[in-house]
């Protein structure tokens, strides 16, 4: 490790903690439907939408009026790409001429971009037209993430509502989400990602004949625009195979360097929306600080570890960090920060192969899934991942000290700890179960990319990727219809077998009248509270995981540790 | 039930037609205008003549050029449509043969080397089509290109070192050489030399 490469990861979080609480104050103006900089140019837009959706502005929605419109708009966008990804060889905007994505394909991407997760058994730059990168793609890079930033609206608004039926109006949640936030900062960075060297045309593929006197083909297609929501979204798909590490998706260190910044941006000002919200900031900080030392324990792991390298490839005769699938400009430092920043949230783009790091440098975004994704997390979901966390969190020091558990005044009882538990054990079931089944059979073995504990730890992290809505990848792994399909089922359940019970669990608070804190009660927004918070989750994901994970990443840093090779 | 689905479909097509075909191509319109050249791949030209990408690495061959890194993009390397790495675990038995054989085929190359081999040099890339190599790796191969060139080595490091890119404001990423920037500045000064 070395101290420009800390330096770099400071300025990053500098950056991010800066931003958290302007961006906060303006999620909160948003969907609160106050007036803002950008209203007198969007309003009229917001207007017109409404007008074409049929959307009634002033409705508002139970919980589980809001839970159906989440999975009927997501049904309906699953459908479209589907069909979509079936007919792009008539459709226009296909200068390469691809074929029709396969159905078991065609079936895995169409969910995987629904749920935000972005998992890619595909090859953008070998299979997709322009015109499905961007009407299907791009598009729902937006709606997913609007819609989970909807959700985690919902759920404030359930936790801080007194006495409530009601948790605000989807399609208006939606609405806002992306035409004031994702939007104008994705036009802005778009923009900056083009003046970086990123691509934005709709030109076929040319072959040029290089100074070296091969010919090489130069890809094209519009790529930056799709690459600021991509990030900034926490989608993750890339627009060609090798995602954020291609320098036509990444052309530089700065570049990358705002691609961090986007991706951790809503993740972490929504913790300030929630302080906001509940008038009382500090509640926004104490789930802040949980997020930023979990961050920071994930970089230095897996920093460490990269910087540290192969001790097989030492035995060599070469020294220097672990470069095997990393790109030159970004090296050991800024490798090790995209992979942890982009699991630590759904984002799932890499800047390298994760199944390239070695062990512990892997294990890190693999039990950063595992988690739950809840260090800033995935836009909306992080924040509602780690509120389900929070309700445990004082369930379990209720039980502690003999009290009956509180949130914000809101007495914690069965229903909302039986939907907490419902939506923890989603993950586990979600990834263990489709590991185990993978292990023992031979379609599940037989796209291995590596032998030996780490082909293992390629199952385990399709799966913890998948479930978790992230979509990086152990990339060794290939495609086949088993994995197309199960992937499939994983992703469609865990984004959505989450978002009812929270959903269900916001419905159930907000119908509470909260009472005055007594001399008794336990403050949420305390150091104690955070270290209570922190032990959850630990513990939590490490009674659930750790057996698994000691088979994989754990079991092969002590094999290459005695030079055994698969 | 029904309104939400009527709602929904009615909701999918105006966002498809406003996030979906306007943003990319207003985005598109835009770039081209005030950055045409980034948006249009970054063609860099040689003579009139287009030589490839500056942000795109290519499959260098002769002596007189400085070389990239292995690639695991398609059957030969350095293909766009094809991008990726090896996926090869720290524990692969086939990733530490291919390290192996591209030692030795790096210092089969470069048989005038002194320096120690580059990590960078004998491990493929991420995306298969890295651009640039550490300045560790460029004055690796500098003997061998001012050998074939018939330049002073001097030179040849001189070259080197003004291509060099360092960490962009001083902190992120790593100090770089662009391989193609560094061949084409090459390629000038031996033409200078010449005259």
């Amino acid at each position: 490790m070395t101290l420009t490469g800390w330096l770099q990861a400071l300025a990053f979080f500098a950056i991010v903690l800066a931003l958290t609480k302007p961006l906060g104050l303006y999620m909160a103006a948003v969907f609160a439907g106050q007036r803002t900089w950008l209203s007198p140019v969007l309003v009229p837009v917001e207007r017109l939408i409404y007008r074409l959706g049929g959307v009634r502005e002033d409705e508002e929605m139970s919980w589980r009026v809001y839970a159906i419109c989440v999975l009927v708009f997501s049904l309906v966008g699953l459908a479209y790409l589907f069909v979509l990804l079936r007919t792009q060889k008539w459709l226009p905007l296909n200068p390469q001429h691809f074929d029709n994505l396969a159905p078991d394909l065609a079936w895995n991407t169409a969910v995987s971009f629904t749920t935000n997760t972005n998992w890619q058994f595909y090859a953008g730059e070998s299979t997709m037209s322009y015109l499905s990168q961007m009407a299907g793609l791009t598009w729902h890079n937006f709606v997913s993430a609007g819609a989970g930033i909807a959700i985690a609206l919902a759920v404030i608004r359930g936790i801080v509502r007194s006495s409530a039926q009601t948790l605000g109006n989807f399609w208006v949640d939606l609405t806002r989400a992306c035409l004031y936030l994702l939007l104008p900062v994705s036009m802005a960075f778009g923009l900056i990602f083009v003046w970086q060297g990123m691509p934005q045309n709709f030109n076929p593929y040319r072959d040029v004949t290089t100074l070296g006197g091969v010919t090489q083909a130069i890809t094209g297609g519009p790529m930056a625009s799709q690459e600021a929501i991509k990030e900034f979204g926490t989608n993750g798909g890339g627009f060609v195979n090798a995602n954020s590490s291609s320098p036509n998706e990444n052309p530089n260190p700065f570049s990358d360097f705002l691609e961090l910044i986007l991706i951790f941006a809503i993740g972490a000002g929504l913790t300030y929306t929630y302080g906001r919200m509940a008038n009382d900031t500090r509640q926004g900080w104490a789930i802040f600080t949980a997020m930023a030392l979990l961050f920071f324990a994930g970089f230095a792991c897996t920093y460490a570890s990269e910087a540290a390298g192969n001790p097989l490839v030492h035995r060599l005769g070469v020294l220097g960090p672990n470069l095997e699938g990393k790109e030159v400009r970004f090296g050991a430092a800024a490798s090790a920060l995209f992979a942890t920043v982009t699991t630590d949230t759904s984002c799932g783009a890499v800047n390298a192969m994760h199944d390239s790091f070695t062990a512990l440098g892997g294990l890190v975004p693999l039990v950063n899934m595992q988690l739950g994704e809840i260090v800033f997390g995935g836009v909306g979901s992080g924040l509602y991942g780690m509120l389900v966390f929070v309700v445990l969190t004082v369930f379990i020091a209720g039980l502690m000290v003999g009290r009956t558990p509180e949130l914000l005044g809101k007495k914690i009882e069965r229903r909302e700890v039986q939907f907490a538990i419902l939506a923890i054990l989603v993950t586990p079931v979600l990834v263990l179960v489709p590991t185990a089944v993978a292990a023992i059979t031979p379609m599940g073995l037989a796209t291995l990319g590596n032998a030996g504990p780490h082909g293992f730890s390629e199952m385990l992290y399709a799966f913890s990727s998948t479930n978790a809505n992230n979509g990086s990848a152990f990339a060794g792994l290939g495609p086949n219809r088993f994995y197309n399909l199960v992937t499939g089922v994983t992703m469609l359940f865990g984004r959505f077998a989450v978002i009812v019970p929270v959903l269900a669990l916001a419905g159930s608070l907000a119908q509470k009248r909260p009472v005055a804190p007594g001399v008794g009660s336990f403050s949420t927004n305390s150091g104690i509270f955070v270290a209570l918070l922190l032990g959850t989750i630990l513990i939590v994901g490490a009674l659930t995981f750790l057996p698994a994970d000691a088979l994989g990443p754990i079991v092969e840093h002590l094999l290459v540790l005695q030079g055994k090779t698969f | 039930m029904i309104r939400q689905l009527g709602v929904s479909v009615r909701l999918t097509i105006v966002s498809v037609i406003v996030l979906g075909l306007i943003y990319p191509l207003a985005m598109t319109g835009l770039a081209q205008l005030l950055f045409p050249w980034q948006a249009n791949g970054a063609l860099v030209t040689q003579g009139g003549r287009v030589v490839g990408s500056a942000i795109i690495g290519e499959r260098w061959t002769q002596a007189r050029y400085f070389h990239g890194r292995p690639s695991a993009a398609g059957k030969d390397g350095y293909d766009p449509t094809s991008t990726g790495g090896t996926n090869l675990a720290p524990s692969s038995k086939k990733l530490l043969d291919a390290t192996r054989a591209a030692i030795v085929a790096l210092r089969n190359e470069n048989p005038d080397a002194t320096l120690p081999v580059p990590m960078d040099l004998v491990t493929s890339s991420a995306s298969g089509i890295d651009p640039e190599i550490s300045p560790e790796a460029a004055y690796y191969q500098a003997p061998r290109v001012a050998k074939a060139r018939g330049l002073a080595l001097a030179s040849v490091n001189g070259v080197i070192a003004r291509t060099i890119e360092g960490r962009t404001f001083g902190i992120l990423g790593e100090p770089r050489v662009n391989v193609l920037r560094l061949n084409l500045a090459l390629d000038a000064s031996s033409a200078s030399a010449g005259r």
